[in-house]
């Protein structure tokens, strides 16, 4: 592996010089200042270049090949949204310039969150939220408000099915909730007999991603939304598998009142290693007038008596937002349906060849995404989900999410998106084969995967155990 | 139009009859009565050369100042191209969270990297990953110090508003209860902190320097409030931290704060970078990604993804917060800004601040803008203003200029930084002279 940056430093060595004080040097009044430099690394330009090179080299993205990572949408970044986000007039504005000079980012911002009503059928958006999480806890918070505002005090409970993301019970917990868990029935939809039984006057929301966690799309939507607000409850939309459905069935029809969706997904900006994202929210009518203070809405700063607030500075991960714009520019009306349509005939062409390989957990026609159970392969051969997928690192691809949903044993969760090719699909196909393969004749081989990183499998209890967070220098 | 689609017709055609299924059955699971019965009520998609022009045009209808004298939470720096050419790196842009170590050495190693410069600037025994910025790293920080007794926050009133308005609402549904102290000239008063301590207080928050530039008395502020028992909170900029003492040495139990100073442009307000650091007491408390280093199975040093126990993919509603991200590729922007710019680069950087600021500060006294608090005070400050403060903000619009923040009718929150070199400070002052005289 490689030398950490501080390992390459070199006493008194520079990189970046900078002009001459040429102003008087300020003493400060009292002991405020430190009294020695900060020990950070002494390297020069070539240096950082070089380290960060190699870096790059020991890191995998959307364009170093396939990442079939099952509700992540690991779709192409188009290199268009990097040229738009890079260009000055977005780059060097302050966030508390005068609204009349910087009215191209009012319009884009505004553009954005219309378009995004449109696609979701809903009637306005905020565009603060950052991440997916924070936006489940910015739809929370206006759930929580509603409430509140209508003197209904009583709801202090959110549903939650078992199926979901662990991030919706942790926001929900984070807005003040307790939660209910609700199972799945056999087909993998909400069950619904056993979300009668918990329905009642101390409900606030249920939680659903729809299409769900294991891809499959909910056909009592209707039922389910009915009574939840028969109960005065509101329905929230985790918008993580958007990407299934755009142009389609829009969440707002199905009857919710509250949708995030994660920009980073669905509409293609690049996830960075892990961010900046995007997560707006958007809302019905009646949950318009709790929207986040810094939200911009037809070129205006919306101004709220009853907001929930703000939920971060400023208006959210702008850079990220025009990216989005950028997409939905480019692909248009029609364009966004035939992502979804290809998303959705992608994952079901795979499923269609993995099907008599594996077991589908929940089989029958799938949206963007299946989920594999390797149960059965790991009590013949001892060989677990974890360890096909390290397998697959030693083929250059990225392995499909592992262990979630959690109601499905040995779990991957394989969602290959509109931007790949039937060749590269053919090939992951063939590989998960001969990996299953390789799991009777040579369980072992797997069990040591994988062979060409540069590293071997790390130790995740030794990290945990004895935490080491940062570089002794 | 563009569409980023690869297969061709035929073999769409090929899949769909290996799956068995009509193209137009692919959603029948979705209820017809429920479907969209009409095109998506968007213009159609674009070319490439299209998009940009369009692109291009809402950016100019934005103004870009050639100088500028504003912060109060975005501060305008210089970006070495070297940031920007590494931080632009495809391998790291188009990556996810770094699930798969063996495939991720590279990103696990750079949020390492970020975080043993935060530790080092802040100096705390550990950092996480990063959070999506200044503000909600505050917000976080205010559930790691919640005890069973200890429920009550207080927040001096020079923290950003941005940021104690996050706070807010981030604890308008938990158990914490906020507590703003007042300030006097500037500064938070021992005896007015000495008030408010009890023994139900967890913790005090302050900014140092604060909102409005001024320098906090920390050691003595830390003194009291550990006295009581509670836990300090300081929210500091990082780039100051290479030229003045860190939170640690002053007692804070966590530092947090908004790193977009370290290479990151002010895009209107994002993406940006909260950084939270704390000492191995807390460590476990800290929310969000953490990397740690640990060992391969061949005893070769290597990073992971680390005390995921705390985490809402295994905890779930007992999780204290939902974070499952970190604004990763902000973090290493920040990285690669701190090692192009060393210690000395960094220092220098943050000293050009204090130089010009006071420099700045003392030729607009001359002229009528009087220093509103008599405090040492670091890149920012706030003086009186002879007019209104919207009127200096639209005379000197007018040669360019984008003037320090209006905070009150007349009062202006000015900000310094390396940018702007003490001939336009002088030319400023020239054009300023143009009304005040």
């Amino acid at each position: 592996m490689s030398k950490l940056i501080f390992e390459r430093s070199v006493k008194n060595r520079r990189g970046i010089t900078l002009p001459e004080f040429d102003c008087p040097e300020v003493v400060l009044d009292y002991e405020t200042t430190r009294a020695s430099s900060p020990r950070l690394a002494q390297v020069a330009e070539v240096d950082v270049v070089r380290h960060y090179m190699e870096l790059s080299r020991f890191a995998f993205g959307v364009d170093n090949g396939f990442y079939p990572l099952g509700s992540c949408t690991m779709k192409y970044n188009p290199k268009l949204n990097e040229t738009t986000a890079s260009l000055e007039g977005f780059n060097s504005i302050h966030p508390t310039q005068d609204p009349s000079t910087v009215k191209g980012a009012m319009s884009l911002l505004s553009n954005l969150g219309a378009s995004l009503c449109e696609i979701t059928g809903m009637d306005g958006f905020t565009l603060q939220p950052s991440a997916g999480a924070h936006g489940e806890f910015t739809g929370l918070l206006l759930i929580h408000a509603y409430h509140s505002d209508r003197k209904d005090l009583k709801r202090t409970k959110v549903i939650v099915p078992d199926s979901a993301h662990g991030t919706n019970p942790a926001s929900a917990n984070m807005a003040g909730y307790s939660i209910i868990n609700v199972p799945s029935n056999p087909l993998g939809g909400v069950d619904v007999e056993a979300l009668k039984a918990v329905l009642n006057d101390e409900v606030a929301a249920l939680m659903l991603t729809n299409p769900n966690t294991l891809g499959l799309f909910d056909p009592n939507i209707e039922e389910i939304a009915a009574l939840v607000h028969k109960a005065g409850g509101l329905l929230y939309y985790d918008g993580a598998n958007l990407n299934a459905i755009m142009g389609e069935v829009r969440p707002g029809d199905m009857g919710f009142d509250v949708v995030h969706l994660n920009l980073h997904k669905t509409f293609s900006t690049p996830h960075g290693g892990g961010g900046p994202g995007s997560g707006p929210v958007g809302v019905k009518k009646h949950l318009m007038p709790y929207l986040p203070k810094g939200t911009i809405i037809d070129e205006h700063f919306v101004e709220n008596t009853k907001t929930i607030g703000r939920v971060r500075s400023y208006y959210g991960n702008f850079l990220v937002n025009v990216r989005a714009y950028t997409y939905i520019l480019s692909l248009g009306s029609n364009g966004l349906k035939e992502a979804s349509e290809m998303a959705v005939l992608n994952a079901n062409y795979m499923m269609s060849q993995l099907k008599d390989q594996f077991t589908v957990a929940y089989p029958g026609p799938c949206m963007h995404e299946f989920v594999l159970s390797l149960q059965d392969l790991k009590d013949k051969t001892g060989i677990s989900a974890k360890d096909i997928c390290k397998g697959l690192l030693d083929y250059k691809v990225h392995p499909p999410t592992m262990y979630f949903p959690l109601i499905v044993h040995e779990a991957l969760m394989i969602e290959p998106t509109e931007t790949e090719s039937k060749e590269t699909m053919d090939e992951f196909i063939k590989i998960l084969i001969d990996l299953k393969e390789k799991a009777s004749t040579d369980p072992d081989y797997l069990k040591n995967a994988p062979y060409t990183t540069p590293i071997k499998r790390v130790d995740d209890v030794l990290a945990a155990r004895h935490p080491v967070l940062k570089y002794e220098m | 139009m563009a569409s980023y689609l690869l297969n061709t017709n035929a073999q769409e055609a090929e899949m769909l009859k290996a799956i068995g299924i009509e193209k137009k059955d692919l959603f029948n699971s979705i209820p017809s009565k429920l479907k969209l019965k009409r095109p998506i009520d968007l213009p159609q998609g674009l070319t490439e050369m299209e998009v940009l022009a369009k692109m291009s045009a809402l950016a100019q209808l934005n103004k870009v100042y050639s100088i500028i004298l504003r912060g109060a939470g975005s501060e305008h720096h210089f970006i070495p191209s070297v940031v920007k050419q590494l931080s632009s790196r495809e391998e790291f842009v188009s990556a996810y969270t770094p699930y798969q170590a063996e495939f991720s050495q590279g990103i696990l190693q750079s949020i390492f990297e970020y975080q043993s410069d935060i530790c080092e600037l802040t100096g705390m025994d550990g950092a996480n990953a990063s959070v999506y910025d200044g503000a909600t790293a505050a917000a976080e920080a205010i559930q790691m110090v919640l005890e069973r007794t200890r429920k009550e926050i207080l927040i001096a009133d020079s923290v950003s508003p941005e940021v104690i308005e996050t706070i807010m609402t981030y604890t308008s549904c938990s158990e914490a209860s906020i507590t703003i102290l007042k300030t006097k000239g500037g500064i938070l008063h021992e005896d007015v902190l000495k008030k408010h301590l009890s023994e139900n207080t967890a913790a005090l928050m302050i900014a140092n320097p604060n909102y409005y530039g001024c320098l906090e008395k920390v050691d003595e502020l830390s003194r009291f409030t550990h006295e009581a028992g509670a836990k300090l909170i300081v929210y500091a900029n990082p780039l100051t931290l290479a030229y003045l003492k860190s939170p640690r040495a002053c007692g804070a139990d966590i530092a947090v704060g908004e790193a977009q100073a370290l290479g990151l442009s002010m895009a209107f307000g994002g993406p940006y970078l909260g950084y939270m650091a704390t000492t191995n007491e807390l460590i476990r408390r800290l929310p969000g990604r953490i990397v740690g280093q640990t060992l391969d199975t061949e005893g070769k040093r290597a990073f992971v993804l680390t005390l995921q126990a705390r985490e809402q993919h295994i905890r779930r509603e007992k999780a204290t917060s939902s974070l499952c991200s970190n604004q990763a590729l902000c973090a290493l922007t920040a990285s690669v800004y701190v090692a192009a710019m060393g210690p000395v680069g960094l220092k220098e950087v943050a000293e050009h601040g204090l130089r010009r600021a006071h420099y700045f500060q003392k030729e607009l006294e001359k002229i009528g803008f009087k220093l509103k608090y008599e405090v040492p005070f670091f890149n920012e400050f706030v003086t009186t203003s002879p007019l209104a403060a919207k009127a200096v903000e639209r005379h000197l619009s007018k040669y360019d200029i984008l003037s320090g923040l209006s905070i009150a009718s007349h009062e202006i929150l000015w900000c310094v930084t390396e940018t702007t070199s003490k001939a336009q400070l002088d030319e400023v002052i020239s054009y300023l002279k143009e009304v005040t005289q």
